[in-house]
């Protein structure tokens, strides 16, 4: 693995991370936002683990904030789906523009 | 070039086509199966990065995890077979927009840095020794944010069982 540069990883997980951006701001259905929003976590975890094994490789604190942050991943999103199946319920849609009873 | 190094570029190329189908195909069914593909391609990586305990993790959470939810979701919400409709021109130019303007910058900026690899001896990055910080309280431990995150972790599980029960009609 010492091989591959390092700013080939973070090459990738920029890409990751912007692709998930993309998704965010194209998609209007709640549920493939939640899977753009899972694409940028996982992008800023691949940030974690290399400069965890490529610049300080003497210490854990890489690991420990990927662990965190897949754990607050988990958490968030039951609650979205919690909150996407009940807006289901009442609006029978899960799409972004048509739940807009607060606007007005 | 060493076979890790051309399995690192494959698994590079398969999460980032397979994380643009996700975000582009127009069947929400797929969608979530592309993320699946994304998320083990990157489980991958970890395993080559010598990261066994992350990898597994990511497996277990992600895959098993934070997708099937999502596709049980999609069970719920959607009938099958129906596409989803195109995005809307202004949104699609603005995302694109967006996303080509950071990723310019961020690769601007990455490419021009130049990172020294660190010369320590590298630690043991074994669940033996994950586990022992993270457990400790003394130096530089994790105890106190294992704690909140349990604490958050429950939170979240009777809060979304309170936020999707289904309220009796009086």
């Amino acid at each position: 693995m010492e091989m591959i540069p390092l700013a080939h990883i973070l090459v990738l997980s920029t890409m990751l991370f912007f692709i998930g951006v993309f998704g965010f701001f194209t998609r209007r259905n709640m549920i493939t936002m939640l899977m753009s929003i899972e694409l940028i976590l996982n992008s800023v975890n691949i940030n974690f683990i290399a400069f965890n094994k490529y610049l300080y490789p003497d210490q854990l604190e890489g690991v420990f904030f990927t662990l965190f942050v897949i754990a607050i991943a988990a958490a968030e999103v039951t609650v979205a789906i919690a909150i996407i199946i009940n807006l289901y319920r009442k609006f029978s849609t899960v799409d972004m523009d048509e739940a807009d009873t607060l606007k007005h | 070039m060493s076979a890790e190094t051309v399995i690192f570029y494959i698994l590079a190329l398969m999460a980032t086509a397979f994380g643009a189908l996700t975000v582009t195909t127009r069947m929400i069914f797929r969608s979530a199966i592309y993320l699946l593909f994304t998320m083990v391609s990157i489980a991958g990586i970890y395993f080559l990065m010598n990261m066994e305990f992350i990898a597994g993790l990511q497996i277990l959470i992600y895959v098993g995890g934070i997708v099937v939810l999502i596709i049980f979701s999609i069970f719920l919400t959607h009938q099958s077979g129906k596409k989803l409709p195109a995005p809307k021109r202004k949104n699609l130019v603005g995302g694109a927009l967006i996303a080509a303007a950071g990723m310019a910058l961020t690769l601007g900026v990455l490419l021009a840095h130049p990172f020294t690899p660190a010369s320590q001896a590298p630690i043991d990055a074994s669940v033996k020794t994950i586990g022992i910080q993270m457990l400790d309280y003394t130096n530089h431990g994790y105890a106190l944010l294992f704690e909140v995150i349990s604490f958050l972790l429950l939170a979240a599980l009777v809060g979304s069982i309170a936020i999707a029960i289904k309220e009796k009609k009086e």
